[in-house]
């Protein structure tokens, strides 16, 4: 008996505690920067798109929402052809990001995905690419990589080394 | 017809037409408080700090199909939720709310209230045993069970204000406690009272008939639409019922608090009193857990009955020996 006045006691003395509630639409909760919400698909410094359509995100996702095809240009670059995600789907895990061996696909804040029309949830290239680096602000796939492309031969950019000679006996 | 006809009229119009408002009103109150203690706002969208809500619910439930299942009784499946919604609201005929109003100056007004209180058991048994399912068939069992055990000491709680003031008139009553408030000498007595009507109104913790947890909506898993409606009206015009019969026996009704004279009309003394226990029930409800049915009883039958009694002998005692 004693406990359960204790309990309407305790109860009661809530009358003056701050609600927790975050009233949304008019007020906002903080998101984490990476919080995992709405995917995006981001350029290099340079402005090239990072996405070599290598399809590892497609396979690492649970509820099969990527769809894209990869081909390869003239200068020898790899791209996407098309590159579609249903949101529809989505869960929003971020396999897909844990899983993009050039930092191309990344997951933003933005939960708000809400869409009268089904198929208005369907994305295409246009509108996943984004004209910013992300969250990997100087990384660029081609410099690291050691694959040709045009303008450079192998070996040739900032971290990478010349191919070894594997017919010569030096180490 | 004579003017005094038209009047009481008038005024059984008045008060019916203010309680339902009163008792729609009364949910969102209820879940404006709950949702504070719980550290969360409530209901605050529809209207100004969402007032409106109960009135978009009861927009919305009017809408809904009002569907009597095929393997229901249907005559008593349609009757049940009046009884209850309409014994509660005669209940409050006796009610004195100022030394004006007041539908009827009863001389039995308090033995009125319990029976009204013992034949609203009707409303809820009849409900669970016309729907022919079995949650609802536990839920009428309970509540019959509950309803009986607990009004027999409801009855001997409030002996002790009858010993002292002489009279079943609530009127009286009221009038009796002018040099100073029966809670005084009758505090084992309120809380019997208290406890007993906390039971007849189902409200938490004594929710076993509904006890949404175990019997998903106990004697009216079936009901829909507006008999629903009636049946939710029932508990919200019965907690007030229970609030304003716990003023009129032992808070001294319309009268104002000693020390504060003629500070403030005898009605919105009553109101206010009123609301005091009004969220009681609600802090009740919001703090408490369900017993077990058996321990209900128990706690019932082994606890408050003999708390009743021996607060009555010691009445009737002090009463004789004129210390009271």
């Amino acid at each position: 008996m004693l406990s359960q006045i204790r309990t309407m006691w305790l109860v009661l003395k809530h009358t003056f505690t701050k609600a927790d509630t975050v009233q949304y639409p008019e007020q906002k909760p903080y998101l984490a920067p990476r919080y995992r919400g709405r995917i995006v698909l981001t350029r290099d410094p340079d402005g090239e798109e990072r996405c070599v359509g290598c399809n590892l995100c497609a396979v690492a996702c649970p509820v099969d929402c990527i769809a894209l095809q990869q081909t390869i240009d003239d200068d020898g670059r790899k791209r996407a052809e098309f590159f579609r995600i249903n949101f529809s789907r989505c869960i929003l895990c971020g396999f897909c990001e844990e899983a993009c061996p050039t930092y191309a696909i990344q997951l933003t804040p933005d939960i708000e995905l809400a869409e009268y029309d089904r198929k208005n949830l369907v994305y295409e290239k246009e509108h996943l690419l984004i004209n910013g680096t992300g969250k990997y602000h100087d990384y660029n796939f081609y410099h690291h990589s050691g694959i040709k492309v045009a303008n450079k031969g192998k070996g040739e950019a900032e971290q990478e080394r010349p191919p070894i000679d594997i017919k010569g006996l030096m180490p | 017809m004579k003017p005094e006809i038209l009047w009481h009229l008038l005024e059984i119009t008045i008060i019916i037409a203010l309680l339902i408002p009163i008792a729609a009103t009364l949910v969102w109150v209820e879940r404006r408080m709950i949702g504070i203690w719980q550290d969360r706002h409530g209901p605050n969208r529809v209207g100004p700090f969402g007032i409106l809500q109960s009135l978009a619910d009861l927009l919305k439930i009017l809408g809904k199909e009002d569907w009597i299942p095929p393997f229901s009784d249907r005559l008593v499946f349609t009757i049940a939720p009046v009884i209850g919604a309409v014994c509660v609201l005669m209940s409050f005929a006796v009610i004195p709310f100022t030394p004006d109003i007041g539908v009827s100056n009863l001389n039995i007004g308090l033995l009125f209230f319990l029976a009204m209180a013992s034949l609203s058991v009707y409303s809820v048994v009849l409900a669970g045993w016309a729907s022919n399912s079995k949650y609802a068939m536990l839920g009428g069992m309970r509540a019959a069970a509950q309803t009986v055990s607990y009004e027999v000491f409801m009855g001997l709680s409030v002996m002790g204000v009858v010993l002292l003031t002489g009279t079943f008139n609530l009127r009286e009553i009221v009038l009796a406690q002018t040099d100073g408030w029966l809670i005084q000498s009758q505090f084992i007595g309120f809380f019997v009272f208290l406890i007993a009507g906390i039971a007849e109104s189902h409200r938490l913790p004594f929710d076993l008939p509904e006890a949404e947890t175990e019997l998903t909506a106990g004697f009216h898993t079936e009901y829909s639409g507006l008999k629903f409606a009636l049946f939710f009206l029932g508990e919200y015009l019965s907690v007030t019922l229970i609030s304003a019969m716990s003023v009129v026996l032992f808070f001294g009704g319309w009268l104002m608090p000693a020390p504060l004279d003629t500070w403030l009309p005898p009605l919105v003394w009553f109101i206010l009193k009123i609301l005091f226990f009004v969220f009681f029930f609600i802090l009740l409800r919001t703090s408490l857990p369900r017993p077990r049915f058996d321990q209900l009883l128990a706690f019932g039958w082994k606890i408050m009955l003999p708390v009743a009694l021996v607060n009555l002998l010691l009445t009737a005692a002090l009463r004789l020996g004129g210390i009271l």
